[in-house]
């Protein structure tokens, strides 16, 4: 967050607009700041010993990027992949990632003051989403950008004892 | 970062300093200092020291200077006593010094320490060696030597005053551009334009006289129209010196300045003595002006048109007209120096180039066009990328030399401070691998020889007594090897004491396997775990248990091994292998259901179809095939990637037969796609942290836009064998 005071002035601009997408039934909202581009859906090469949600590595103009399916980052079901399906490509401190998402909607500019932060449940859900926005009736869940590049996320082990297995196997 | 002029500064130096430190080392060697090696010393100093000096840090210009007076008194008066390894730890000292003053420039620091020690030291040294060979300790051979020179020459010595500069001196000029600026023109019709002569006297005794002339020559460039200056080559000429401290410095200028600005600028010189100033009324007045006309030349060959804008020529006829000397440096740019990013753009650019070119050839849009001329062209692209991609690679590539010669250094440090006797012998140094290798080996190279030294060569008395040779040998040679650079280490000293790391390792807790079923390389691996020491005193060299880790783990970054192999009472050999992993190798790809995959080709040694029945499982499961009377392994890919809708049956798919060292292995795919050229490029560290025994060693694209996963074989090897 300290790289948002530096860069405060030249994100003047940018700042409390958020691309908001749907995954499911929600709307999920994303830093405009962080947003890189928009591209449908493509070929995705398939890597080996990665978690279900790393759906694998696309060929963004000669960049290997890697794309994340949020259905299966939140832990959900996954779903079909349509044509409305997108890749939000992100970039976190020079790390890029694409997001696999249902369906971009529009850029939408949330006053702070409609910003609030999210209930702390039990349940682990809100620690992708940083805040909720309000917009008229409906609600954005912003979401913690950061948090999607952490490294202490259990399902990204578990995935590794399965594989480990098959190689075990073939030793 | 540092600006452009630092960086240059720096990186001469640098090259400077390594130069003195093998020209020192091997003078030692030989015992004493040749003339060639006092002259490369001398003017290695002498050019450290204007340099430093120009930049203003004073610490390193001095010490130069004391340093090089050394040499100097060598090489004039030739003493029959030279301490040659006195004088070379003189030497070294005063590179190290500059070595870390530079490190801290480098990051961007002031080169702040204080020298004063090491110049005091090395002017003592220099009046005890004075004293020694019976010369006067406080003879000043600067002036004993161009008085001599003054004499042989046709009288018109430097001691005399000549306002004339000699007829066989070539001129200089600073920033030629100036001269070629409109600004002469100004001049006639102008009256703001003052002429001047200046001559700047500098304090008795405050020595490098020139060097700080050189100081003023910079400081004033700034500030005026034209210059020139008495004695025209400051740094080059030795006499320069001697002629600024008895006649002044001389400078003539053109300004916009006025007296009183002028001399508030010169006041300001450093050392200032006295100071002449005098205005004139034009530059015909001046005692030493070069015409316009040569300037012109210099500045711009054959530049008829421009020469009836210039001011009449008003040359000072009694002086001897001198043709300007080319640019320094002008004809002997043979080297260029380049930074190192600019070349990994262009190896970036050949790279995508070559992914484009296959994209354009291999475009399924042609697919089943007969296209001769195209053909035809497009194989002649693909030669001249070919050869271009070869180019561009060659730059990257550096001998291995320079860091093998470091070695030396260290070795003689050790044997000095340790009381033994070894010698290091290089093999193969003229080595090329990549520049980025080069670089990473350094560190655990230093790392290895000083364990050699430190643990492996006995001292003389157990040398002798073991019936060795007094002087131990420590080889360190190179090869190239197929795909790999092998470097080895290798020493003739007591060898690695096998029943010592074991008990260590005990101690330490890092036995991996039952101590009966380790093997003696298993064992001598533990040398290089972190904090793992069998020396009981730890000493400044090594003991610490930290440095061996760091030899594992550079060697690792660059995708080699290292392998110690040990013989009692005989030495140990530490065999470091490094792949050559070029960013662009040829590839053969293969598709695997939906995906692709790229094997390098070296690795290959053939491929086939198997026979109906030819691959076999052993009891546990285990698929293997006989090739050429031998047993291999096979691995099923679509299985160890859990690929779906891949090709079960072997005798529809194909066999790639993979050989790494001396191992051979069987790969199972659906369908060979053919061989290219491919970049590699690394997995995306998102994705690469999560995975880290596949086998996988990169990505790339293929001549469709689609990604393939790079196949590292020794990798794969490492996860069939134990």
């Amino acid at each position: 967050m300290e790289d948002d005071k530096l860069l405060m002035e030249d994100e003047d601009t940018q700042k409390d607009k958020y691309l908001t997408f749907t995954l499911g039934d929600e709307v999920y909202g994303i830093d405009i700041k962080v947003v890189i581009e928009i591209i449908g859906i493509q070929k995705i090469t398939v890597v080996p010993e990665v978690p279900e949600y790393v759906k694998g590595i696309i060929n963004l103009r000669g960049k290997i990027i890697p794309v994340v399916d949020m259905h299966l980052r939140f832990r959900r079901q996954g779903k079909e992949y349509t044509d409305r399906t997108c890749i939000v490509v992100i970039d976190v401190n020079d790390v890029l990632i694409g997001l696999i998402v249902d369906g971009v909607s529009e850029v939408l500019t949330i006053d702070e003051k409609n910003v609030v932060p999210p209930p702390e449940l039990k349940a682990s859900q809100n620690k992708y989403i940083r805040s909720i926005g309000k917009i008229g009736e409906s609600v954005v869940l912003l979401l913690d950008w950061m948090k999607l590049f952490s490294e202490d996320d259990q399902s990204l082990f578990d995935d590794m004892s399965s594989e480990e297995t098959v190689e075990q196997a073939a030793e | 970062m540092a600006e452009p002029m630092v960086e240059v500064f720096i990186f001469e130096t640098r090259q400077f300093l390594e130069q003195l430190e093998q020209i020192a080392l091997g003078s030692e060697e030989q015992g004493g200092f040749s003339e060639e090696d006092v002259n490369e010393i001398f003017r290695a100093m002498h050019t450290i020291k204007g340099s430093a000096a120009m930049m203003m840090f004073d610490q390193v210009s001095t010490l130069a200077h004391s340093v090089e007076d050394i040499f100097f008194y060598i090489r004039e008066l030739k003493p029959a006593k030279v301490d040659a390894t006195a004088i070379t730890d003189i030497v070294l000292n005063a590179v190290d010094f500059m070595r870390i003053e530079m490190d801290k420039l480098d990051a961007g620091g002031t080169p702040d320490m204080s020298s004063e020690e090491l110049r005091a030291y090395t002017k003592d040294f220099l009046r005890n060696m004075k004293l020694d060979n019976g010369h006067d300790p406080d003879i000043d051979l600067r002036k004993a030597k161009n008085a001599k020179k003054s004499s042989e020459a046709t009288g018109e010595g430097a001691s005399a005053p000549a306002p004339e500069p000699e007829p066989e001196k070539k001129q200089y000029y600073i920033g030629a551009a100036k001269p070629a600026a409109p600004a002469p023109a100004a001049e006639g019709t102008s009256g703001t334009q003052h002429v001047f002569e200046a001559t700047v006297f500098f304090q008795q005794g405050c020595e490098m006289e020139e060097v700080r002339a050189f100081g003023v020559v910079n400081n004033m460039k700034e500030k005026v129209k034209e210059l020139h200056y008495l004695p025209e080559k400051i740094l080059e000429d030795e006499s320069a010196t001697d002629t600024i401290r008895n006649m002044g410095f001389r400078l003539f200028f053109t300004t916009d300045l006025n007296y009183d600005e002028v001399k508030a600028e010169l006041d300001q010189t450093i050392f200032l003595d006295r100071l002449e100033l005098k205005e004139v009324g034009s530059v015909a007045e001046l005692e030493y002006w070069p015409s316009q006309e040569t300037i012109a030349i210099t500045a711009l060959e054959n530049s008829e048109p421009i020469k009836p804008d210039m001011p009449p020529v008003q040359r000072d006829l009694s002086g001897p007209v001198k043709k300007p000397a080319p640019a320094k440096g002008g004809d002997g740019a043979q080297m260029i120096t380049v930074r190192v990013d600019k070349l990994d753009k262009l190896m970036d650019l050949v790279g995508e180039m070559v992914i484009a070119e296959a994209m354009v050839t291999q475009n399924p849009d042609l697919k089943g066009m007969e296209l001769d001329n195209f053909a035809k062209a497009a194989r002649q692209l693909h030669k001249i990328n070919g050869e271009l991609q070869d180019s561009v690679m060659a730059l990257r590539m550096v001998p291995l030399e320079g860091t093998f010669k470091k070695m030396n250094r260290i070795v003689r440090d050790m044997t000095k401070k340790l009381g033994k006797k070894a010698r290091l012998v290089l093999v193969g140094e003229s080595t090329e691998v990549d520049k980025n290798i080069n670089e990473h080996i350094s560190d655990p190279l230093m790392h290895i020889v000083r364990n050699s030294v430190d643990h492996g060569i006995e001292m003389p008395e157990v040398r002798v007594e073991a019936g060795k040779e007094e002087m131990g040998t420590v080889i360190l040679s190179a090869e190239n090897a197929g795909g790999e650079v092998v470097i080895k280490i290798k020493d003739d000293g007591g060898g690695l004491n096998k029943e010592k790391i074991l008990e260590r390792a005990r101690k330490n807790g890092i036995l991996t396997k039952p101590e009966s079923e380790l093997t003696d390389r298993e064992i001598y691996s533990f040398i290089f775990a972190p904090g793992f020491s069998t020396k009981e005193a730890v000493t400044e060299f090594s003991g610490r248990g930290v440095g061996m880790d760091v030899v594992v783990s550079n060697i690792k970054s660059l995708g080699g091994k290292v392998i110690v192999d040990s013989e009692p009472g005989q030495g140990s050999t530490t065999t470091i292998k490094i792949p050559l992993t070029l960013a662009i190798i040829e590839g053969m790809s293969v598709s695997v259901g939906g995906s692709r995959f790229t094997v390098p080709i070296n690795y290959i040694s053939r491929s086939f179809r198997p026979e109906d029945g030819a691959i076999f499982r052993d009891p546990d499961g285990s698929e293997m095939i006989m090739v050429q009377g031998k047993c291999c392994p096979v691995v099923r890919l679509y299985d160890m990637y859990g690929i779906p809708d891949a090709i079960h049956e072997p005798t529809d798919g194909i066999l790639l037969l993979l050989e790494t060292g001396d191992s051979r292995f069987g790969v199972m795919a659906d369908e060979l796609l053919g061989v290219q050229e491919i970049v590699v490029k690394p997995v995306p560290k998102y994705i690469s942290r999560m995975m880290k025994t596949t086998g996988i060693s990169g990505c790339t694209l293929l001549g469709d836009g689609s990604i393939s996963l790079i196949i590292d074989p020794q990798q794969v090897h490492n996860i069939i064998f134990d």
